[in-house]
């Protein structure tokens, strides 16, 4: 059965600035399907990390309403799993201690998830890196337990804010396969929000595309490529003119 | 993959000699010089005191420098001890009361940037000439510095860290135990550096107001009478109960916040 888990019905968002209200998003309307994984691409200030955080209820709507397995969200629950552009990790705590911070805080027994931590450890590439520190691993394997940590509760839903947009290209596209092997192995539904059209597109069944100020759903792109993708992909033509349509949705023609 | 390897023995003694042979030995040429100078310019003793008459009387007046080490000790580690006693559950307050963070909290600032010296005849003259006085003062000068470094660390923990177990609906004490308590010990540990040392400073600013024991009372008794040397090795003793809480203090910061030290690992 086909059914939405994540329904944004004519959602309004505005938050107070420093002189003044903003408008971060308006009348969005969008929905995910189960184990769907889908995109938003848009310009910065297109209100993309804006809506991820008022579907994980860290934050409500101005207006409208979002459901999430047909429940209004009304704050955050532990059905979701997010990750943020920062890793966000404790530096108090081992890389493995980290990834077991949400059993902690959901009173689950840890020693039961340690087993699943581990081979989420070993999916990701981090095999023998359990124990370190995060200030002793790099941004990309910092990014990764990010990623498992964000998983291992087994959340039904993954909110992705930007998760490698501030590593370098080639780690970026290692961790896309990394995701990619990820989501396939654990069967989630995914809303992954980037300003990258590439990784959006090879990522993703669905690319939503979002216009600034204030930021609105303008087009919807249906990824029809075959998984698993690999980097080959990223050169064919198929592939380049989903980019191209995307791009001509978000006006970009760089007329120098 | 692997970033880090093993410190090589050669490394090890590198670090060493830089990290602890290197200023013992400095330390050993100042006195040396100290000692070279005093002999060759035939300094006056009650002027400046060679190292070794200094230490000639550290071991002639050794029980009574004792005795009144401890009393100056005993004055400061107390005075520190409810200091940080009634700074951890203050700042705990302030940190999650909007109304304290906009009263008690400027003026714990401000308070903070008042000599407490100058006050140190007044709360004499309230706590009278006994130990007390010397407590309260070293309280004051440490109090404040936990105070403000603590509720520092507590308000300033990156939103994002906290957004991390929020999404779980976290409740406040396991954002408080696992999120807020961890960011702030090294502000913590930060504010007891100072504050023990001070603890000493101001357990003998109190002693040099009024006394009748106490290291403090020493140095103010030895000077006058122009036994130098005897008021210089008070202040050797008041250097080695700093040192020797300073050092344990750092201890105890290595082994509780060990990831605060990553840079200088």
């Amino acid at each position: 059965m086909v059914k939405d888990v994540i329904i944004v019905d004519n959602v309004t968002i505005e938050y107070y600035g420093k002189k003044s209200r903003v408008l971060a998003v308006k009348d969005v309307w969008f929905t995910v399907k189960n184990r769907e994984f889908v995109s938003i691409v848009g310009p910065s200030g297109c209100g993309k990390s804006t809506i991820l955080r008022a579907i994980s209820g860290l934050i409500l709507p101005t207006k409208g309403k979002i459901y999430v397995h047909g429940k209004l969200v009304e704050g955050p629950q532990p059905g979701i799993g997010m990750a943020f552009q920062n890793p966000n990790l404790l530096p108090w705590r081992t890389a493995l201690k980290n990834v077991l911070l949400p059993i902690e805080i959901l009173g689950g027994n840890v020693k039961e998830y340690e087993r699943r931590a581990l081979e989420l450890f070993e999916l990701v590439g981090l095999k023998g890196f359990e124990n370190r520190y995060p200030w002793e691993l790099s941004g990309g394997m910092q990014q990764r337990v990010s990623l498992i940590r964000a998983l291992i509760h087994n959340p039904e839903i993954l909110l992705l804010d930007e998760p490698f947009g501030a590593l370098d290209a080639l780690t970026r596209e290692e961790l896309n396969l990394v995701l990619q092997k990820l989501w396939m192995a654990e069967k989630k539904t995914v809303l992954f929000v980037t300003h990258d059209i590439s990784e959006a597109v090879f990522l993703a069944d669905r690319v939503i595309v979002f216009k600034a100020r204030p930021g609105k759903v303008i087009h919807e792109e249906h990824i029809d490529l075959p998984r698993p993708r690999t980097l080959d992909m990223k050169t064919s033509e198929e592939f380049l003119r989903y980019i191209k349509s995307i791009r001509k949705h978000l006006g970009l023609s760089y007329k120098v | 993959m692997s970033r880090t390897r093993k410190i090589t023995r050669e490394e090890r003694i590198k670090a060493l000699i830089s990290g602890y042979l290197m200023p013992i030995a400095t330390l050993t040429m100042i006195i040396g010089l100290w000692e070279a100078i005093c002999r060759i310019f035939e300094i006056p003793v009650w002027l400046l005191p060679p190292p070794s008459a200094i230490m000639a009387r550290l071991v002639e007046f050794w029980p009574l420098l004792l005795c009144h080490t401890y009393v100056t000790f005993y004055e400061s580690i107390l005075g520190f001890f409810v200091a940080v006693i009634l700074a951890i559950p203050i700042s705990i307050a302030i940190a999650y009361s909007r109304m304290l963070q906009n009263t008690i909290y400027p003026i714990l600032l401000v308070f903070q940037t008042v000599p407490k010296v100058a006050i140190a005849p007044v709360i004499v003259l309230w706590f009278g000439l006994g130990l007390e006085s010397k407590i309260v003062i070293a309280f004051l000068v440490s109090f404040f510095v936990i105070v403000v470094n603590l509720t520092t660390g507590f308000l300033t923990v990156p939103p994002e860290l906290i957004d991390i177990v929020k999404l779980l609906n976290a409740k406040k004490t396991q954002i408080f135990l696992k999120i807020r308590l961890p960011y702030a010990m090294p502000f913590f540990f930060s504010g007891v550096k100072s504050a023990i040392t001070l603890s000493i400073v101001g357990a003998v600013i109190g002693e040099f107001v009024a006394s009748s024991e106490g290291l403090g009372y020493i140095i103010l008794a030895a000077a006058p009478q122009l036994d130098t040397d005897i008021a210089f090795a008070a202040i050797l003793m008041l250097s080695a109960i700093g040192l020797a809480l300073f050092a344990t203090i750092h201890v105890l910061e290595r082994a509780i916040v060990p990831w605060a030290f990553r840079e200088t690992r």
